[in-house]
């Protein structure tokens, strides 16, 4: 089982969401409550951010 | 790695599956890395950058990836893929031109410069036809046009978009095809992987759901695929395919930051798409 760090609330609806040690910044997780993409805004301290909203432009 | 080596950046603002991973695969090779997020991002023009001088282009945005691939080579730094890469890459009609110039086989493309020269054009190319957005990803707003009056209909809510770009119409002939397309995975001049994708939707993207299943590297297809991302200046490119009737290739896009999860799904543990990146990036800093 993967070790996890802290986990943070989400700033939506304030579950916690469990990152785990790989976590990186600015990437993309999946609130397991309200299903919400939030961003990673730091590691260390775990912080979440909402996730921007997708642009016209994103993508391949 | 030696200390002479160029340092290395990833540029992305959004870590997805292929950024961790080249991240991941970077680490694992002991090559340090920065990442760097392009919203915090400004380049002063004709002022030496004290950043990477080696920048993976990873942007998830066209315009971002596209600016911030030009200001970075302004400041002296090597960008992959070039700013020149993403500017034909991110464009349709820079694709098109460049592949027709290239005499590399592509479906038939005319670009109209205002919505009613477009109707013209579709009336000579035949019907069905497909409408594309000259910038645009992830099979958005590509419009399969069957007769006239479905093509008047769409040409009339171009022109009632506010962008002037709306208004330069890329039309081409639909490729009678199977319910596939093959994406080839090129890397560093090298056809290194490759997918069918198969979907229910006409548009095969994988980011509309379509399905990942291997395809053998024939010769035909990986030269074809190595020229195509040549003909645009990419070196870690993923280039789309068509089948026609009878079996011809025929080059329908190439992706200058690709997204490669479902290519990776495919093969397993027989390749690792972020390795082989990262084996690219690697070399380039220490040459």
């Amino acid at each position: 089982m993967q070790e996890t760090l802290v986990a943070p609330e989400c700033p939506e609806c304030d579950a916690e969401v469990s990152l785990g040690t790989d976590a990186r910044v600015s990437e993309i997780v999946e609130c397991p409550e309200c299903r919400l993409e939030l961003e990673i805004e730091s590691v260390e301290p775990p912080r979440l951010l909402l996730a921007p909203e997708v642009e016209e432009d994103w993508g391949e | 790695m030696s200390s002479a080596a160029a340092r290395l950046g990833v540029l992305a603002s959004r870590v997805r599956f292929e950024e961790k991973n080249i991240l991941t695969a970077l680490e694992r090779r002991g090559v340090a890395c920065e990442q760097i997020d392009p919203r915090a991002l400004s380049v002063r023009a004709g002022t030496p950058w004290d950043g990477p001088q080696i920048v993976l282009n990873r942007e998830v945005g066209h315009y971002r990836a596209l600016y911030a691939a030009s200001a970075l080579e302004s400041a002296g730094v090597t960008v992959l893929n070039s700013a020149a890469a993403t500017a034909v890459c991110g464009d349709k009609w820079q694709t098109s031109a460049a592949l027709v110039a290239r005499g590399l086989p592509t479906p038939e493309t005319t670009l109209a410069l205002t919505p009613d020269a477009a109707l013209k054009a579709l009336e000579e190319l035949g019907y069905p036809a497909v409408i594309k957005p000259l910038v645009g990803s992830w099979g958005r707003l590509v419009t399969r046009v069957t007769d006239r009056a479905m093509a008047e209909a769409v040409l009339e809510h171009l022109a009632a978009l506010p962008s002037p770009q709306s208004h330069i119409v890329y039309v081409q002939r639909e490729v009678a095809k199977a319910d596939r397309d093959i994406r080839v995975l090129v890397v560093g001049g090298r056809a290194v992987g490759a997918t069918y994708r198969r979907s229910e939707d006409w548009r095969t993207n994988v980011a509309r759901g379509a399905v990942s299943e291997r395809c053998p590297l024939e010769a035909d297809l990986t030269e074809l695929a190595v020229a195509a991302a040549d003909t645009v200046g990419a070196c870690v490119a993923g280039v789309d395919l068509l089948e026609e009737p009878g079996g011809r290739l025929t080059v329908l896009e190439v992706n200058d930051r690709v997204e490669f999860r479902g290519l990776q799904s495919t093969y397993g543990s027989d390749l690792d798409v972020a390795d082989t990146i990262a084996a690219l990036l690697t070399a380039k800093a220490e040459s």
